[in-house]
């Protein structure tokens, strides 16, 4: 027993504690912690893998990125306080019921199938050789994925943008003159445009 | 020899005018259409003619036999490379003397119409439709195929619908079609299973072909003759049944209710259609087929045999009875096509034998003539005194003396007195008939009698009995009164066709048919036998005495007769309740006992298994409905369930 | 580090995906819905990397795929909590039983 397989192991369980925790928890800020601690789980899984620079864009897109936006939008939510509600019994049991039956058949075949290594020369996963694999052209050149990539971000940014946005304020009921009306009119159809435009 | 392109123009020009007329020449010139349809009909007797006289006395002779010549054949629709329906032209015998009488008697109809139509207002239709029938017609007569006979057959039936329909507006002339058309198109049914029983043995459509394989002892024949249904053999099956839709067409009994009720067309379409041509299309079909009759058929032929016997005795009866003209001459058709049927019925095949296909031919040729040229006549009468009930006619011996020798020209010759053509070709068929079978001659000769009797009825009373009164003039209109002396008998175009047909009504039987069709081809030696024919035309003088006697002045005999068999006469009058039959059995039986169950059933049950399966699937999914019930984690516990299945069924699939 | 083979970490990443897999189905708010599917991602990524480090080690694939799967997490994490978002401002409410308008 090496301490590398206990480390392991350590990381294991806080890995899937804090993934049970985080699906079971009936306060929901603690339940976005939990998921913090799981994700810094595999974070340092990826770490004892030697996979330094995944571990770090994990650290840094999941745990500083998306844990951050989870726990702003819990609080734009106004939930954070409270206990949430439990769920329906029966939903708990069939769901947990479907997730176990899934888990056994899983592991049944993962259990029985033989994976076989194609042992070939290891490359180092260096940053210069993900650098560089990254945007080449040629085999394997991931620059068309990482070019695709770039535009989803961008079309993700402005449709978050678009959607979230408030609406501008309704007009007020006293009776207006004309060319209060007019203006009125045209700062609606501005704002009307602006939701067009998305 | 005539080339196939003129030919092929005898048919195809009436359709081309047919379709002049119908397309251009209603809208843009309706007063020139008669004119036109008459000089194409001309065109087309002249090329008749011709054809005629080259089949019969240039070419069509060839050792002795005149020969089948098919100048024009062209494949239409093939089944399989024995069976298809071929569409063509046969010049037999048969078919050019048939090309001739139809273009002839279409073109003095055509003449006629000129004048009798004359003002109406649907002119340029009345003369497409007769276009339309002679083309009709001629396809008939000229058909290579059995197929093509049916299809022709059915046309003709089309021409007829429409014909004797053109008032449409009168009700009675529009059930009058639609009753011509049904009984004949019921008759077609057992005409078309017939031929597809015969072609399904002998695995051929085409007439020669047909009456190769069927008439020469051989595998068809046998097949043929071994199988059979309900103790008949498919042959004589098929056979009957052809028969059957020939006796629809030719009116034979009890099929021949539409003829009657066809009367309500116009007065030359009678005299073109139900007199001289389509009546005759089921003499014609069984003497198409008639070797395989004669020789492989004997048992059908009896049956046609009584069929034809019985019908023309059943006419004469019933016509003596009739009072409007039109109807009389109705009967008079029936009988005399029954004539005709019996004679092939009689006939054998071959030399001697066939005696009587040469009878049945000849009567079909004298019998156009002076058909045609009774009702003509009588359209020509029935104009004068715009009516066709007997009893408002009389003495219109002086008014109308063209019409009227003319008439007492075709009366005679119907009757059989020599020596106008009617007495030649009876005295034939009478020869077959006693020949043959002692019974069917005594039957013929009696009835001969009574067609004497029944023809000179009418003559009588329409030239002689009383004196005319328009019975306009006992209206109070006086103008109509002078109406009726100053108009006279009729345009010449209505009465040249009069007098033309009156002089072959006379001459015809001169012609030396014998020689020229025959059961087989060959020339047939007929023999005058004087001493034969004494008895049956002293018969028909003893009916036209008895006629002359009861009708020539007004007397109160035909009454005195009329109430002594009270029974008999007033059944004869109801045409022996046979209409009244057909309408109780498909009335009472056949709406009731068959088609208010279909209708049920399909109302029911079929609308009802439709019904059905709506329903069901509307309550299912009705019931789950639920199942979209907006909840996203349902959809995702299904969809998760359905996946963990699937994995399940591949992975351990065994 | 031999002893640590293949399939002990696949085991782990399973474990995790049907642990992501019963929080999806069981819970009631919309984020921890979506806490669910990143530890679902997550599993994903997991599975990548072993792979890449015990089947392929002359090939970086497996770091690609990890790399671009947690970067269109983080874009679609961003656009579910913008829908959120807008749906409690109309709603007033994110739990998910109540957002179930469209059905029969």
């Amino acid at each position: 027993m090496s301490a590398s397989v206990i480390i392991f192991y350590v990381l294991a369980a806080i890995i899937i504690l804090g993934g049970v925790l985080s699906v079971t928890s009936r306060k929901i800020f603690r339940s976005a912690i939990y998921l913090l601690f799981s994700l810094i789980g595999i974070a340092g899984l990826y770490f004892y893998l030697d996979y330094e620079f995944i571990a770090a864009v994990q650290i840094v897109v999941y745990v500083g990125g998306i844990v951050v936006l989870l726990v702003f939008s819990i609080f734009l939510t106004h939930g954070s306080g409270e206990h949430m509600k439990q769920p329906n019994m029966w939903r708990a049991l069939f769901s947990g019921l479907a997730a176990l039956t899934g888990l056994i058949l899983t592991l049944y075949i993962i259990g029985n199938q033989t994976f076989v290594s194609d042992n070939s020369t290891p490359m180092a996963p260096s940053v210069q050789n993900i650098g560089t694999q990254l945007v080449s052209v040629t085999s394997p050149g991931y620059s068309l994925p990482f070019e695709l990539v770039s535009m989803l971000l961008l079309a993700a940014l402005i449709g978050c943008i678009v959607i979230a946005i408030k609406p501008a304020k309704k007009a007020d009921p006293k009776p207006l003159e004309s060319n209060e009306l007019r203006s009125r009119a045209e700062n609606d159809t501005l704002t009307i445009e602006n939701k067009t435009v998305a | 020899m005539l080339g196939a392109n003129l030919i092929i123009l005898i048919p195809v020009l009436p359709i081309l005018c047919f379709a002049l007329i119908a397309l251009a020449g209603k809208r843009y010139f309706p007063k020139a259409c008669g004119a036109l349809a008459t000089l194409t009909l001309l065109t087309s007797f002249c090329l008749s003619l011709m054809v005629a006289y080259q089949y019969f006395f240039v070419v069509g002779n060839v050792g002795g036999v005149f020969q089948k010549i098919v100048p024009v054949k062209m494949t239409w629709l093939e089944f399989s490379p024995g069976v298809s329906i071929d569409m063509g032209i046969l010049l037999d015998p048969i078919s050019v003397m048939m090309i001739v009488i139809v273009t002839f008697i279409s073109l003095m109809v055509h003449i006629y119409s000129l004048g009798y139509m004359k003002g109406e207002e649907r002119y340029a239709t009345y003369y497409s439709f007769l276009c339309l029938f002679t083309f009709s017609m001629l396809g008939l007569v000229l058909s290579t195929n059995i197929f093509q006979i049916y299809v022709f057959w059915e046309l003709v039936g089309v021409s007829s619908f429409l014909l004797i329909g053109y008032y449409f507006d009168k009700p009675s002339a529009v059930a009058a079609s639609k009753k011509a058309f049904i009984v004949t198109r019921f008759a077609d049914l057992g005409f078309l299973i017939g031929i597809l029983v015969l072609a399904f043995y002998a695995k051929t459509l085409d007439f020669q072909e047909l009456i190769m394989r069927l008439t020469t002892q051989g595998s068809y024949l046998t097949s043929m003759m071994s199988a059979s249904f309900l103790g008949i053999t498919a042959l004589s099956w098929g056979l009957a049944l052809v028969f059957i839709g020939g006796a629809g067409k030719s009116a034979m009994f009890p099929l021949h209710i539409w003829l009657p009720d066809a009367m309500e067309g116009p007065t030359p379409v009678s005299a073109l259609i139900h007199a001289a041509t389509m009546v005759v299309a089921g003499v014609f079909l069984v003497a198409r087929l008639f070797p395989i009759y004669a020789i492989s058929g004997q048992d059908v032929l009896h049956f046609i045999t009584y069929v034809g016997l019985f019908s023309s005795f059943f006419a004469a009866i019933i016509a003596c009875t009739q009072t409007d003209i039109k109807r009389v001459l109705a009967y008079s058709t029936m009988s005399q096509i029954g004539y005709m049927m019996f004679s092939l019925g009689v006939s054998g095949y071959g030399g001697e034998e066939g005696l009587g296909f040469m009878a049945s031919m000849f009567h079909l040729f004298t019998h156009a003539m002076f058909k045609a040229l009774l009702f003509l006549g009588a359209g020509a009468v029935i104009h004068y005194v715009n009516s066709n009930e007997m009893k408002d006619m009389g003495g219109l011996r002086k008014k109308m003396p063209i019409t009227h020798i003319t008439f007492l020209l075709a009366c005679l010759a119907i009757s059989g007195i020599p020596p106008f053509a009617g007495f030649f070709s009876k005295e034939e068929i009478l020869q077959a008939a006693w020949q043959h079978d002692k019974i069917v001659f005594v039957v013929a000769i009696i009835t001969a009698a009574i067609t004497a009797f029944y023809m000179f009825r009418l003559y009588f009373t329409i030239f002689w009995t009383k004196d005319f009164q328009s019975h306009a003039a006992h209206d109070a209109h006086g103008t109509a009164g002078h109406h009726d002396d100053q108009h006279g008998e009729g345009p010449a175009t209505m009465m040249f066709p009069l007098m033309l047909l009156a002089l072959l009504a006379v001459i015809a039987g001169m012609v030396p048919f014998s020689k020229l069709v025959t059961s087989d081809g060959k020339p047939l030696i007929t023999e005058f036998h004087p001493t034969f024919s004494i008895a049956p035309v002293l018969l028909a003088a003893i009916g036209i005495l008895i006629a002359m006697r009861m009708y020539k002045k007004e007397n109160q005999g035909p009454q005195k007769f009329a109430d002594s068999v009270k029974t008999l006469y007033i059944s004869a009058y109801h045409k022996f309740y046979i209409d009244e039959l057909y309408i109780f059995v498909t009335k009472k039986v056949l709406f009731n006992l068959v088609g208010r169950p279909v209708a049920w059933f399909d109302r029911n049950i079929v609308d009802g298994t439709m019904n059905l399966m709506a329903y069901v699937t509307g309550e299912i999914s009705f019931s789950i409905r639920k199942m979209q019930s907006g909840k996203l984690q349902q959809y995702a516990a299904y969809f998760f369930v359905g996946v963990i299945g699937f994995v399940l069924i591949f992975v351990f699939r065994k | 580090m031999n002893a640590i083979g293949l399939n002990q970490i696949l085991f782990l990443s399973t474990i995790l995906f049907f642990i992501g897999v019963y929080g999806f189905l069981t819970r009631r708010n919309m984020i921890t819905m979506l806490m669910s599917v990143e530890l679902l991602l997550n599993s994903v990524n997991l599975n990548f990397i072993a792979f890449n480090k015990y089947l392929f080690p002359g090939k970086l694939d497996g770091i690609f795929f990890s790399l671009f799967i947690i970067t269109i997490a983080a874009a679609e994490a961003a656009v579910a909590i913008a829908i959120i978002i807008n749906l409690y401002r109309n709603h007033k409410s994110i739990d998910i039983d109540e957002a179930d308008v469209m059905k029969y």
